[in-house]
């Protein structure tokens, strides 16, 4: 039942689905993940993610703008750990391992 | 006189009347339905009943919150973003600006007060407003609109969205309605006095309706005397003034009316606020208020006055009044009741909150309620004691300057009273009634078992939705439409920030049909919006909602 017609109507309805039955089906049996379920869930996680962070009410070159922000801050999160991580990760376990190692010795050698 | 004893650590309260009491209620009340002496009412019995069933206020977990926090700053930014586009230029204001002539001036429009009117209200604001173009009963007809520059304005298409369920009317009783037969003697009194009255009560506005309602709401109330006015805010608003002024102290419950907070302001009293149905914040103040007194003075404060309502209407909560009541006793304060939501709509024979608590009427100083709600008119009533009547009708500012209510109105609000006393053995009024209270019998506990959170008590038929986030709060409005179903969702000013809410209405007008048709809807919706935020625990057991369609299996 979404009213407005033409182009540049805002409905503000555009992502929500217009009514057609029930979001989850109600077959209790497993089905197999078809591509058709696959979409629909995405698009699901998709009007969530507008829906909690409050996107939902922006006009839609406000949502293009964040998403895009965020998308971005993202993408550089993601090469900072591609390129830094590993390393970091190497010496803080050899750090760790070079204590306790060095530990492990020095209780041997007071033993006997 | 009324005994009360102090409350027992699980909450129930006892209360034991007298048998002069019992014997002024079975005179007032009309005890005989279809012929037949109803046995049923318990302070008959003199029983001690537990009263006061317990309120649920449940928080929603932490991330609800922090997410609400998050959509909201979100929006902020964007509209500090907005609100510098257009300053520089780069975007258009819709809004109301000076003239080019008038930018040196003082101005006139304060920019930043509007910024969250600005910002995110007219951003969604084609959930609220929407035009109506039938009669306001369990369904109605919308007409469709559309925005196109995203709900700065708005047209109408011409086509009209029909048979919507009405969850926002508060048409607790279900009288909007527009049947013939029932307004029958409005017809006729219009016809007879016609609809403007082109007076005010004191002057020559004063018709033999006005005097034969009065009569019929005092006697309703069980009251000496009551006196009606033509605005149920201004009820409020006007007549506070009359009866307090500087000098004396109001005690205003923290989630009161705005009318009630204007009229507390108008008088010119000093104000202090106890905590939501809080009675040991009450008790702390009253307490202060007695040792101290006025505060540089220190004399005695002139007046004490209680202020609470019936049913607050965003949470759905009952006023504690035999708490209230014993500790206006205790510190011979005055108490103003306001009934406007729960008049008609709880108690057994729909009385207010002085039946469903069954208390004696007397006291209560100062009853004051609306037929807006329950009653399918306008107007508003306060009533008590003769003196103080009478005294109202000479220094109240709505009694002296108003227009009085007119003569369809009047005939309304009368039939729609004689129908719930039951007069000439009449049961409609009491079967509406028991349905209202059925509906929200089944209504709130189908709603605590498919998880959402809701609050206020389980006999009051406002039955508040949290939904908590902003874009949520639209989203549901908008989605409920698409099913048909309207409903009013409620957001940051009139609530706390973090709460926003959907208000249900319930009505005896509703049949089971459509409570399912609706509950149908709101499991559905409320998977899709991820609404239901509940962490209580339901008993797996099945409850019976409809005997008859319990099968045995034998």
């Amino acid at each position: 039942m979404s009213p407005g017609v033409g182009p540049g109507t805002w409905t503000g309805a555009d992502v929500q689905q217009r009514y057609r039955g029930p979001a989850v089906s109600t077959d209790p049996r497993p089905r197999r993940m078809t591509l058709q379920t696959l979409q629909t869930h995405l698009a699901w996680l998709y009007y969530q993610y507008l829906l909690v962070t409050g996107v939902y009410v922006l006009e839609p070159w406000e949502r293009a703008l964040f998403t895009s922000v965020l998308l971005s801050a993202a993408a550089m999160v993601g090469y900072t750990s591609y390129v830094f991580l590993p390393v970091h990760l190497r010496l803080a376990l050899h750090f760790f391992s070079g204590v306790f190692g060095g530990q492990a010795e020095s209780a041997v050698t007071l033993m006997s | 006189m009324v005994r009360t004893s102090t409350m027992v650590l699980n909450g129930n309260l006892t209360v034991q009347m007298n048998q002069t009491i019992l014997q002024n209620r079975k005179q007032r009340k009309n005890g005989h339905v279809n012929g037949e002496k109803r046995t049923n009412f318990p302070a008959a019995k003199g029983v001690s009943c537990r009263q006061y069933s317990p309120e649920s206020f449940e928080q929603a977990p932490m991330y609800v919150a922090v997410l609400t926090y998050l959509g909201f700053g979100i929006v902020t930014l964007f509209g500090y973003f907005r609100d510098f586009l257009r300053a520089v230029g780069l975007e258009k204001c819709h809004l109301a600006q000076e003239r080019e002539e008038q930018k040196e001036f003082v101005p006139m429009y304060q920019d930043f007060e509007n910024f969250y009117t600005r910002n995110l209200y007219m951003r969604v604001r084609d959930n609220w407003n929407r035009p109506i173009c039938s009669l306001p009963g369990p369904a109605f007809d919308l007409m469709e609109r559309v925005s196109d520059d995203y709900n700065w304005t708005f047209r109408l298409t011409g086509k009209t969205i029909e048979n919507v369920i009405n969850m926002g009317s508060y048409n607790y009783l279900g009288f909007a309605e527009n049947n013939e037969d029932f307004l029958k003697t409005v017809a006729d009194k219009t016809l007879q006095y016609g609809v403007g009255v082109c007076s005010s009560r004191q002057e020559v506005g004063n018709l033999s309706s006005h005097e034969e309602l009065e009569r019929l709401v005092a006697d309703f109330l069980g009251v000496e005397s009551a006196m009606t006015f033509g605005m149920g805010f201004a009820t409020n608003s006007m007549n506070i003034p009359a009866l307090v002024s500087k000098g004396c102290l109001i005690l205003s419950d923290e989630l009161n009316h705005t009318s009630l907070i204007l009229g507390a302001r108008l008088s010119g009293a000093t104000i202090r606020v106890f905590k939501h149905n809080n009675m040991h914040s009450l008790e702390k103040m009253l307490r202060d208020a007695v040792c101290s007194g006025q505060p540089r003075t220190h004399r005695p404060w002139r007046k004490i006055l209680i202020m609470v309502e019936g049913i607050y209407s965003m949470e759905g909560s009952v006023a504690r009044l035999p708490e209230i009541v014993a500790l206006k006793k205790k510190y011979k304060a005055y108490l103003y009741l306001d009934e406007a939501h729960s008049i008609g709509a709880v108690g057994p024979t729909g009385r207010g909150v002085t039946e469903l608590f069954r208390l004696n009427p007397a006291d209560v100083d100062v009853m004051m309620g609306t037929f807006t709600k329950s009653f399918g008119a306008a107007g508003g009533y306060i009533a008590g004691n003769k003196e103080l009547v009478n005294y109202l009708r000479s220094h109240s500012h709505s009694a002296v300057y108003a227009t009085a209510m007119c003569p369809p109105v009047v005939e309304q609000i009368i039939r729609a009273m004689k129908c719930i006393m039951g007069v000439d053995g009449n049961t409609v009024g009491i079967q509406r009634i028991r349905q209202l209270a059925e509906n929200t019998r089944y209504f709130r506990s189908r709603l605590k078992e498919m998880g959402f959170i809701i609050y206020g008590n389980d006999s009051s038929p406002v039955v508040p939705i949290l939904l908590y986030m902003p874009g949520k709060v639209v989203a549901f409005s908008r989605a409920m439409l698409a099913r048909k179903i309207g409903v009013v969702v409620v957001g940051f000013p009139a609530t706390p920030i973090t709460e926003a809410r959907a208000r249900f209405c319930l009505s005896a007008a509703h049949t089971r049909a459509m409570l399912d048709k609706v509950l149908h809807h709101l499991n559905e919706v409320g998977d899709d919006l991820c609404l239901k935020f509940s962490r209580r625990k339901i008993s797996p057991r099945p409850v019976l909602f409809n005997e008859t369609d319990f099968e045995l299996d034998s």
